[in-house]
């Protein structure tokens, strides 16, 4: 078990190593400097400008920004409905999938779009190779740009000093995809094809089995497609297990490098953000806040699921770690990665948006499942999605400022701007709406019975799947308590039987659609309603936001806003089974 | 509205574009790349006995409780290598206890006769629990370990020599560091029939 804890202290360590690198090079991109890979990407750069008709100096304002990424989401959300809709006449088809039902197209289309990936589509069991390159993995690039291009436009309206400008949010588009997150991609996806991880165009392949059955193997680009799931927080796997499966995951070794590609983004952000605005102790005291956050969050998982689950105790199962074996609740978990990888995955995919999982999370410990439930339900602010959790957590930031400021009768200022009556109103719309949805979506979803023929556990566990379900479409995070209308897939050859049910795909559609637009639209607002603001110096009373005291504050705001809004809905999910050992 | 029109043209652009580049350039260009350096690997891994394709060494498969072969993880999905799904039930599932209990029994019917006194405490948790992803590819060590006893007498082996064999198909964490050791079924059964203990 020390072992265990090892591996998750040093690999944090390495993180917060590659942060002030990555988020450096993060921060020139934002900043149309030359990188290292100008000379190569440079006139890519250029002949996209061309091809667009933009000029990437022309700023655009917060309305011009936010209208441009609604239009751009709008026409790739058309897009891919059509390429789902249309599967059966694509090529690349080896399988001869037909095309998506429009239920599901509609669910999968505004997962895409949303940075999410809820997976109520079987990736092998109905997705052409076709599907899966120019559709899913197209919108896994372009819906992460779109986040880190909001937290472009985000800073660079809390640090401008002057003008209405937040840049132009085509050039960002461009420049995010092209020089980080497309190369990262492309090196990452070859490390993992060099372990394992299949990257071919050949159809599946049926063979005889040493004991003398058959198995059929399902083949496909995975590669390419994965090293962009973990990087863009996306987590929409190319099989239904996800990284579980070992040729999506198949070494310890890959299992990291996923972990790193996931945090990698989210984490150097905060650095990105400390350098732009000039203050880079800022950047490390969010940091700081989220790392705290991340470890309570790992430690209280791992130790649960080390703890075994009452299934394996009344069955008689010794859940103590022994000679050559982990012991813990290793239902739904892999050899290679155990408990500990497995409980850090967790923690990553569920802190962070991404949503890919290594291990099966409705088989979590009460606990243990409560982990991913309380990490989504701040939220995403603690790392976040790409460029989401930050621009997510600096909305928490100002609120802290108010806060502070109400506590200590000040006019509330961040970065010497005058925090006022239109920003709180906007913090507030961003950071209740996402709340609000799940509350209402999941309340309606076990309330009626359109809603409950999606639960596939009995007792509190069945609620825990509802309440999963919407917490992760809502924070466009798409990790699930898979038996959620997952037992009516598995068996389906084609198409047939992946629909989920109309209810589950529309209400999570809009959900998805509703709580990553909105908020994004709030911070954008908010953020050119700081740009125009004159800088007051600091002063003897100017309470500081990049001091200790201020990352607990924070961290209490943050906890609270969570706390307050779900403690209600944990205790009657996963916290009873957490306190119980009777069986449902 | 010229501000709209404009957006709805360089949208469809860009989406072109993007596509392009990012959904049919970029995963074309690594599976050319991948085929060309790691052309195994990028198939699948395959694993071959007499010329033929046996499995993969990263896809688990059924040994159908042959006593020869050392036996994989239990698996919701029987062993599918294409139609893949979770087991899905809760921590505190009556239906999942009663698989695990079942699974307990099954696994000390099989093996007490050749580990006298093995009781329940020295089942490690991975013989008797679904995997993730229905086809581990792993056994962890101890329960290697327990079935190597079996194997060996089946097979008119010595231990130490199906130990041997054990440890040289264990997969150890990366770095010394990260994941947990298991020990590669399909391999490990393959190196067996060739002989590879005798």
């Amino acid at each position: 078990v020390a072992q265990g804890w090892a591996q998750i202290v040093v690999f944090l360590l390495v993180l917060t190593a590659l942060v002030p690198l990555v988020g450096s090079y993060i921060a020139a991109v934002f900043q149309g400097e030359r990188v290292f890979l100008s000379p190569l990407l440079g006139p890519v750069e250029r002949f996209a400008y061309r091809v667009l008709r933009v000029r990437p100096e022309e700023g655009q304002d917060w309305k011009a920004y936010a209208r441009s990424i609604v239009v751009f989401s709008l026409l790739s959300w058309l897009a891919l409905y059509l390429i789902l809709r249309t599967q059966g006449v694509q090529p690349l088809n080896p399988e001869g999938f037909g095309s998506g039902p429009w239920n599901l197209s509609f669910n999968t289309a505004s997962s895409f779009v949303t940075n999410t990936n809820w997976q109520y589509y079987g990736g092998e069991t109905t997705l052409s190779y076709c599907v899966q390159m120019v559709g899913l993995t197209v919108q896994n690039f372009v819906s992460a740009a779109v986040g880190i291009a909001v937290l472009a436009a985000v800073i660079r309206g809390f640090a401008a000093r002057s003008g209405s400008a937040l840049g132009n949010f085509w050039s960002d588009l461009i420049r995010i995809n092209l020089y980080v997150l497309l190369p990262i991609s492309f090196v990452a996806a070859l490390v993992l094809v060099s372990q394992g991880v299949i990257q071919t165009l050949d159809g599946s392949q049926t063979f005889h089995t040493l004991a003398g059955g058959t198995q059929t193997l399902a083949l496909g680009p995975v590669a390419s497609q994965e090293a962009i799931k973990e990087l863009g927080t996306n987590g929409g796997g190319f099989f239904n297990v996800n990284s579980a499966y070992p040729l999506e995951n198949p070494s310890s070794l890959t299992n990291v490098v996923e972990l790193m590609l996931i945090l990698v983004i989210p984490a150097s952000l905060t650095y990105t953000f400390g350098r732009m605005i000039g203050n880079r102790r800022q950047g490390w005291a969010i940091y700081g806040a989220m790392m705290a956050m991340f470890l309570v969050a790992v430690a209280v998982v791992y130790a649960a699921e080390q703890h075994g689950s009452p299934a394996q105790h009344h069955a008689g199962l010794l859940t103590a770690s022994i000679e050559g074996s982990t012991g813990g609740n290793m239902e739904g978990k892999e050899v290679r990665n155990g408990i500990a990888q497995s409980s850090l995955w967790t923690a990553v995919t569920t802190v962070t948006s991404c949503g890919a999982v290594n291990a099966a999370l409705d088989s979590l410990t009460g606990i243990g499942g409560l982990v991913p439930l309380a990490s989504m339900g701040t939220g995403e602010v603690v790392f976040g999605g790409v460029g989401s959790g930050l621009y997510y957590m600096l909305l928490f930031v100002l609120l802290t400022v108010f806060i502070a400021g109400l506590m200590v009768g000040r006019t509330p200022e961040f970065l010497g701007k005058k925090i006022e009556s239109r920003e709180v109103k906007l913090v507030l719309v961003g950071v209740l709406v996402t709340p609000l949805l799940v509350l209402f979506a999941a309340a309606w979803a076990v309330a009626s019975p359109d809603g409950t023929q999606s639960i596939y556990n009995h007792g509190p566990q069945g609620f825990s799947e509802s309440l999963y379900a919407y917490m992760s479409q809502a924070n466009n995070n798409g990790s699930a308590f898979a038996g959620y209308t997952g037992f009516i897939q598995p068996n389906a050859p084609g198409n047939v039987g992946s629909e989920a049910f109309s209810f589950a795909n529309l209400l999570g559609g809009v959900v998805m659609l509703l709580a990553r637009f909105l908020p994004m639209i709030a911070a954008l607002a908010v953020a050119g309603s700081l740009a125009g603001k004159r800088v007051a110096p600091a002063g003897a009373g100017t309470f500081r936001a990049d001091s200790p005291t201020f990352v607990v504050l924070l961290i209490g705001v943050v906890v609270i806003v969570a706390a307050l809004t779900f403690f209600p809905a944990f205790l009657l999910g996963p916290v009873v089974q957490g306190l119980t050992d009777q069986l449902f | 509205m010229s501000g709209l029109r404009k957006d709805l043209l360089t949208a469809t652009m860009a989406i072109v574009f993007l596509t392009l580049v990012l959904g049919i350039a970029y995963p074309l260009v690594t599976t050319g790349a991948a085929q060309l350096a790691f052309p195994g690997a990028s198939d699948g891994s395959k694993v071959e006995m007499d010329g033929k394709v046996v499995g993969s060494k990263l896809i688990g498969q059924d040994f159908k409780g042959l006593p020869r072969y050392f036996q994989s993880r239990p698996s919701a999905t029987e062993y599918s290598g294409d139609v893949t799904y979770f087991n899905n039930l809760g921590p505190n599932s009556r239906e999942l206890s009663g698989f695990f209990a079942e699974q307990l029994a099954a696994y000390l019917k099989r093996q007490r006769p050749y580990n006298p006194g093995l009781s329940a405490a020295d089942v490690p948790v991975d013989a008797v629990t679904t995997s993730a992803s229905g086809v581990d590819p792993h056994i962890s060590l101890a329960n290697a370990r327990i079935q190597a006893r079996r194997v060996a007498e089946v097979r008119d082996l010595s231990l130490t020599r199906v130990l041997d064999l054990v440890d040289e198909h264990t997969a150890g964490r990366f770095l010394g560091l990260f994941g947990e050791p298991g020990v590669n079924v399909l391999e490990l059964n393959v190196a067996l029939d060739q002989g590879a203990a005798e």
